[in-house]
């Protein structure tokens, strides 16, 4: 772990790993679009708008993924101090957040013909919702303090606070009566789904982790280039003389 | 243990003193209280369903409005910095200033709500549940509370981003408080909610000292 902690020695790896990352994505994406969106049988109940299920499923999965690696980078953060992992946490977050919401609205979109209602205030729902804001909480926390140490940390502090959340989200179906449905993929006996749909659903999120893996590794490496910037900024600030030693800013007379 | 208790004291006697903000709270829930009728609807039988759920709302909103300055005033005049020289684990000085607070501005909340009960058409068998889930919870407030207002202490603007990290946070907080208001003192509510407060002791304390660590170095 301590080996990635060198920027330079990540940008080298991201560098070589990117292109690959994205050709995994987009090919998993149009492997699993056109199986589940064509190649995919209809629901006997819910006819072809079970095909929903393949992007509203994988991207909660996602959100939930996401904020449990922010809170895993926190942790590395807090305890190591390790350099990288809290460019990964403040990357990883804005990614997390649009998972989060794509989610919520394909659910809501889902939920209309299904359940007849745009949202209910279900144990499922109002627990995502409150991980919405808990990125959003997390996203404001970072962009409030200057001090970008400062801020690692708080945001640290903050994201584990909130990773609260992501067991609750889980059991929710379990332990109150939902309108959403309960675990049918991760579950004790095994996935209740036929085959015919799970695979297409786990293409697709393989899919979308190789989508956020890309995300992720551009984003690290826009935040290295800004504070490469920053530092160099301050250098030249800090260089400059009040009392210029050029020619043309020579004072008069 | 005297460094705690005299954070303890000095916070209390601040709270109650003129400027301590010790009505302002109290002052703010009555008025939710008064507005929520004129907003709603003066239905008595709609109003009296509402009432456990809106009073909760308002000690809610309460408790987040006198969050903000729980470590403000602390951070600014440089006595934050004395916590961490003092006798008593940083842990134990925050867990007095937090009690502190619950003293005068949850404790008050939970007294006062019989008031709002009556504004609200609440009956008056349904008050001792209300008082007592008020009790039992807003403990949760203030303790949750205390890790945002640690987090955002000296910040500008940090009041609203105090609102907007805490009150997802207080949303566990607030369902259970509000269905046990309406239940007995045996529901499974009322005892989850006092999960809660136990949870936020271990959990706020531990990381409000953390979050005010980040402001001394």
């Amino acid at each position: 772990m301590f080996g990635f902690s060198n920027p330079q020695r990540f940008w080298q790896l991201s560098s070589a790993l990117l292109p690959w990352v994205w050709a995994a994505a987009v090919l998993l994406l149009l492997t699993g679009l056109y199986w589940s969106l064509v190649a995919s049988p209809a629901d006997y109940q819910q006819g072809t708008s079970v095909r929903i299920m393949y992007v509203h499923v994988p991207a909660m999965w996602m959100a939930m993924a996401c904020y449990a690696f922010l809170a895993g980078a926190s942790l590395i953060s807090l305890i190591w101090r390790h350099v990288l992992a809290d460019v990964a946490a403040k990357a990883a977050a804005p990614i997390g957040a649009t998972f989060t919401a794509l989610g919520l609205i394909t659910g809501s979109l889902w939920g209309k013909p299904m359940w007849g209602t745009w949202w209910a205030w279900d144990a499922r729902l109002t627990s995502v919702l409150v991980l919405f804001f808990l990125y959003l909480g997390y996203m404001g926390l970072w962009a409030a303090i200057d001090d970008r140490v400062k801020a690692a940390r708080a945001t640290a502090i903050l994201a584990l606070v909130g990773a609260v959340n992501l067991p609750i989200i889980k059991f929710s179906v379990d332990w109150w009566n939902t309108l959403h449905q309960g675990s049918s993929v991760i579950r004790a006996d095994g996935p209740s789904l036929h085959a015919s749909f799970l695979y297409p659903l786990l293409v697709m999120g393989l899919a979308y982790m190789f989508l956020f893996a890309g995300l992720l590794l551009v984003r690290m490496r826009t935040e290295i280039l800004n504070r490469r910037i920053e530092a160099d900024r301050r250098r030249r600030a800090a260089s400059e003389t009040l009392v210029p030693t050029s020619p043309e800013g020579a004072p008069h007379g | 243990m005297t460094a705690a208790w005299a954070l303890f004291l000095r916070d209390f006697r601040l709270s109650l003193s003129a400027g301590g903000g010790f009505g302002l709270a109290l002052g703010f829930f009555v008025l939710v209280a008064v507005l929520l009728p004129l907003g709603v609807g003066r239905d008595l039988v709609l109003l009296e369903r509402l009432a456990p759920g809106l009073i909760w709302l308002g000690a809610a909103l309460a408790a987040l409005l006198s969050l903000d300055h729980l470590f403000q005033a602390d951070l600014e005049d440089g006595s934050l910095d004395h916590f961490f020289f003092a006798d008593a684990p940083l842990e134990l000085l925050v867990l007095a200033k937090v009690a502190a607070h619950w003293l005068t501005t949850g404790l008050p909340l939970a007294v006062a709500a019989p008031v709002l009960a009556l504004l609200l058409n609440l009956g008056t068998d349904q008050w001792q549940p209300l008082v007592i889930s008020l009790l039992v919870g807003t403990p949760a407030l203030s303790l949750i509370g205390a890790v945002a207002a640690a987090l955002t202490a000296g910040l500008r603007r940090g009041g609203l981003l105090l609102s907007l990290l805490v009150l997802p946070l207080y949303v566990p907080i607030l369902i259970f408080g509000a269905a046990a208001a309406s239940k007995g003192p045996g529901a499974p509510e009322l005892l989850l909610l006092g999960g809660l407060s136990l949870f936020a002791l271990v959990m706020g304390i531990l990381a409000s000292a953390a979050a005010l660590r980040l402001h001394v170095s």
